[in-house]
């Protein structure tokens, strides 16, 4: 890509299917638990044998409500069920139980932003949000010349939640927030686990560019693209179909809207880094959509909507405010800690209160905890320092009771044997040194070293290093600050 | 009187005083199924062994004292739709021709539960679909009254196996007047109950918004006691009604004071057969003689009720049959010959120059899906598949099924009105003439659909009927009488048709079988 801007905008619209974590199906009660040998999670209901029939697990209509509020949709009073039929060896019953023209939320928006500010914080326009059927997996082995298809029909009736984008987004990184954010959302709610290798969170792409023209502005036509499986494949897919359209722009100037123009269906090919077409026309599917007569409308009271939303509690957006409000970290800062999820929010906020400053609380947990979480495979759950020790450790920090690198020491050690702060400074013999003592060592130290002290009047900063350095060689806890000012001021003192 | 001639009730005492064993029974039913019912052909099945080994359990628990269940040691018929774990369940269908189900249906659970012997699967259209019993890709049934004509359908196996005494207690599906109809033609009791009081669980759909199970039995006690065994709210099904099930064996013998019969205009109109008029005319002389009341109301929309049944149902159908494709479950047409077609078919085509039709061929799987549904359906299946199919495209979606659903409101409300003007229950034909000759409509489908003129209604509103024996064609064969309540009043029903059968003797009456 060059680095110039580029002649157009790119205009991306997203549809997510989000797979809930209920314990069971969405309309019967197997296990949706992952990774089961095939075929083993099913039941008459899922598999769709003659006389079978749905009933809808309350549960994941719960999920679906806390998610859809969150996104700050409308709730429908009144919802219904829509058979979606096609044929399809992995879709048993020969329709999908979704929803089609009265889904259960919508019109609402998500609020993102860029901690490295490439673009301004906007909202996301959501067109709807409905709730549905997961269909099976087909899985295809051609060998020898037979083809063998199996299907695993464990997935049928996993209850996904479909979310639905305006063409909001204008650049890769901005729909890479969006996914970031809402799966931070998501996450957050307890609604999915948003693992996207096991398919619980699944993302298409709608791409196509607007053009200002001689002529007037023009569209390229609607790529749908898929097969992404991971954010940083979506960024990169979007930016790939960008170019490639403005490529074939500029080679056909086919236009949306032009006879002939069908949406197409490209795949992300992540070892290739590029898309392919996989349907060269999108056919305009008859899906022969009709209330599910073997289901009963849902209606939601205005009562329950307010409930739920009132036991949403602190959402990301609503939590990273807090933190740069009332803890002083900045926008970078806060995005990092809530991107690390809920148990990581509260242990900053336990570390921070104990320790009296957020600032020194949030460096600590990326610089120290953070990376020692990654290097060592822990999740905050299990990480041994409890967030009120850590604290600890940091009152005493700030005090000036031990320095920032014997610090570090004393957290290793708090990690290793599960002192307290001030147990672990013990261990490691660390005491703050005495402010008298302190100055008779650096009086010393500057009777000693008459050549660093005429480096030091020359201006040469760094020999007052060696001072410190001196000083920690004859009394380790000696504050390395403290002695570096002390011998400073005694120096400015001399004749 | 022979065994199998008694009602249900009344055999219920011999079996509880120990004059009878559910054995006994059992065997008496095998008897007269296995002498008579190969004029009839009521039964697809009949599992004597599997009956007899039920009738003994039932019969070693009521020796030891224990408590059974509400139809301890009655045989019972079932419609070949009912799902029971373990046995075939065919529909009547070369798709489902080998199918055995999984699990058991819900009304099924509940006649086990209730101790009652499952003696054998009766006859019926192919998926329910059919006023006949001529669409059974299996066998004909034939009327007992006349074995030249129908038994009428869909459930014309459950009604006729109760008319030739080859049952007591039957169970059968009603859509559009499944039940009801065939009751008539056959000169038997049967009531379908109000939208959601039986569980649909384990009924194969035909179309579900209509599809309701219920009794076929010779008398409105006997009705009662069946109906009672299989009612009752379902959490495995999402419009099953949750309302406790009334003791209708317990209320049936009670008579209504001060009932008022509604008589609906439009269906004392054309089309009408002058002898079954009179019957049911005189039928309300009877109740009349027993004190009640008669108005006259309109059903303005009455008229729609077929046309809106005949949009729903096959739009319906279509949907719920998509799922007999030839890959989970069911017929599976012929995988080698699919291929070599396919390749012989290719190859006839390149060697022609057509590259193009070569390459747009069907895939395996397509024609897998056309073959296996084009075996495994009947003439009248394909047809309601393809109408609904229709129905139910875009374009169409608006002025066929969304219309019929706002006629199907309308057809509701005339309902509600005559009730609201204090009618108690509505009482007409329940067909418009006595049985047809086997063969007569069958290749006039729309003919076929007329016979469901006075039934349909009740299925579109959602209340319950039922249909009793009232007279006799001068050529001997039975006129049905309908009453239709509002929604969850099956005990008016019951209690109304009991006490017309106080007052007549129509029910009792039996063909003349050899
Ligand atoms: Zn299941």
């Amino acid at each position: 890509m060059t680095e110039s801007t580029p002649p157009y905008t790119i205009v991306i619209g997203l549809e997510t299917h989000v797979q809930l974590q209920t314990e069971t199906k969405l309309f019967c009660g197997c296990s949706t638990k992952f990774g089961a040998p095939p075929n083993t999670q099913t039941c008459p209901v899922c598999t769709g044998h003659p006389g079978t029939l749905p009933v809808m697990n309350r549960r994941a209509f719960e999920l679906s409500l806390r998610t859809a509020t969150a996104l700050n949709c409308n709730i429908a009073t009144f919802t219904k069920w829509d058979r979606k039929q096609y044929y399809y060896p992995d879709l048993p019953k020969g329709y999908q139980i979704s929803q089609y023209d009265l889904p259960f939320s919508y019109e609402g928006w998500l609020e993102i932003s860029d901690p490295k500010d490439r673009f301004p914080p906007k909202k996301v326009r959501i067109i709807r949000a409905h709730l549905e059927e997961d269909a099976g997996k087909s899985m295809h082995d051609e060998h020898a010349g037979k083809a063998d298809s199996k299907i695993d029909l464990n997935r049928t009736g996993t209850p996904l939640l479909e979310i639905v984008t305006h063409p909001d987004m204008r650049s890769p990184a901005e729909a890479k927030a969006y996914l970031t954010e809402l799966k931070l959302l998501l996450t957050h709610l307890g609604v999915s686990d948003c693992n996207m290798q096991e398919g619980s969170l699944r993302v298409d792409a709608n791409v196509n560019l607007h053009l200002d023209t001689p002529a007037g502005k023009v569209a390229t036509p609607i790529v749908e693209i898929k097969n992404m499986n991971s954010f940083r494949a979506v960024e990169k897919a979007v930016a790939y179909e960008a170019e490639r359209q403005y490529a074939e722009w500029q080679e056909t100037g086919r236009k949306l809207g032009d006879p002939g123009v069908f949406k197409r269906t490209f795949g992300w090919d992540d070892v290739k880094n590029r898309t392919h077409v996989q349907r060269e026309k999108e056919e305009s599917a008859d899906y022969r959509y009709f209330p599910d007569p073997d289901l009963v409308p849902v209606t939601v009271t205005e009562e329950r909507i307010a409930a739920v939303r009132a036991g949403l509690g602190e959402l990301p957006a609503q939590v990273r405010t807090r933190l740069e409000g009332s803890y002083g970290l900045t926008a970078y800062d806060s995005d990092v800690i809530v991107n690390q999820g809920r148990a990581f929010i509260e242990y900053f906020t336990t570390a921070a209160d104990t320790g009296g400053d957020g600032k020194t609380a949030s460096n600590w947990l990326q610089q120290d905890v953070l990376r020692v979480m990654g290097e060592q495979n822990l999740t905050i759950e299990n990480y041994p320092v409890p967030a009120a020790a850590l604290g600890d450790l940091l009152k005493l920090v700030r005090g000036g009771e031990v320095d920032t690198s014997r610090g570090r020491q004393v957290l290793q050690r708090m990690f290793d044997t599960g002192e307290s702060a001030e147990a672990a400074m013990r261990s490691l013999g660390i005491e703050k040194v005495d402010e008298s003592a302190l100055v008779a060592l650096c009086e010393e130290l500057v009777a000693a070293n008459p050549k660093l002290v005429a480096d030091v009047k020359a201006g040469k900063m760094q020999a007052a290093g060696s001072f410190v350095g001196q000083a920690k060689k004859k009394n380790p806890n000696a504050n390395p600050g403290r002695v570096k000012d002390l011998c400073l001021e005694i120096i400015a003192r001399l004749p | 009187m022979a065994l199998y001639q008694k009602t249900a009730t009344e055999l219920l005492g011999l079996l509880s005083s120990g004059q009878v064993t559910s054995e006994e029974l059992t065997r008496a039913y095998a008897e007269r199924i296995a002498n008579i019912d190969k004029q009839v052909g009521a039964y697809l099945r009949v599992d004597v062994d599997g009956a007899l080994e039920q009738a003994r359990v039932i019969d070693a628990r009521r020796k030891r004292g224990e408590k059974l269940g509400l139809l301890a040691g009655l045989p019972v018929a079932v419609k070949d739709l009912l799902t029971a774990r373990g046995d075939l369940a065919t529909c009547a269908s070369r798709m489902l021709e080998n199918y055995r189900a999984t699990y058991d249906s819900t009304v099924v659970a509940k006649l086990r539960a209730a101790d009652a012997v499952l003696l054998g699967r009766t006859n019926m259209d192919e998926f329910a679909m059919g006023g006949s019993t001529e669409n059974s890709a299996f066998q004909k049934t034939r009327n007992p009254w006349d074995l030249e004509r129908t038994p009428g359908g869909s459930s014309g196996g459950a009604a006729a196996c109760v008319a030739a005494d080859e049952a007591c207690l039957s169970i059968g599906t009603d859509t559009g007047g499944s039940i009801r109809q065939p009751a008539a033609l056959c000169g038997v009791t049967g009531l379908k109950p109000t939208y959601g009081s039986v569980s649909r669980y384990g009924l194969i759909a035909f179309a579900s918004s209509l599809d309701q199970a219920g009794p076929l039995a010779r008398t409105a006690e006997d009705a009662a006691l069946l109906l009672e065994a299989i009612a009752g709210h379902d959490p495995q099904d999402a419009t099953s009604i949750n309302a406790p099930v009334p003791q209708y064996s317990q209320t049936v013998r009670e008579p209504l004071k001060g009932l008022t019969l509604g008589l609906v205009r439009e269906h004392f109109a054309a089309g009408l057969e002058s002898e079954t008029e009179a019957a049911v005319r005189e039928a309300i002389k009877v109740y009349e003689s027993l004190g009640a009341r008669v108005k006259e109301v309109s059903f303005p929309h009455a008229k729609y009720g077929v046309a809106v049944y005949y949009i729903i149902a096959p739009c319906e159908a279509s949907s719920n049959l998509a799922r007999y494709d030839g890959i989970h479950y069911g017929r599976r047409t012929d995988e080698a010959k699919v291929a070599a077609e396919l390749d012989a078919e290719r190859k006839e085509l390149l060697a022609a120059g057509k590259k193009r039709e070569a390459e747009t061929l069907d895939t395996s799987l397509v024609r897998l899906y056309r073959k296996s549904r084009a075996e495994g359906f009947g003439p009248e299946v394909k047809r309601r598949i393809m109408l609904g199919t229709y129905a139910l495209s875009s374009g169409y979606y608006d002025a066929y099924y969304l219309k019929a659903l706002k006629v199907r409101r309308l057809i509701r409300q005339d309902y509600d009105a005559a009730f609201q003007q204090g009618i108690d229950l509505i009482a007409g034909p329940c067909t418009a003439g006595p049985a047809f000759k086997l063969g007569e409509k069958v290749d006039d489908p729309l003919a076929m659909y007329l016979v469901d003129l006075y039934t349909v209604s009740a299925n579109l509103a959602g209340v319950g009927g039922i249909s009793i024996p009232c007279g006799f064609s001068k050529t001997g064969l039975p006129i049905g009488l309908q009453l239709q309540a509002p929604p969850l009043e099956e005990d008016k029903l019951l209690r109304a048709a009991h006490m017309f059968q106080t007052a007549t003797d129509w029910h009792t009456r039996r063909p003349a079988l050899a």
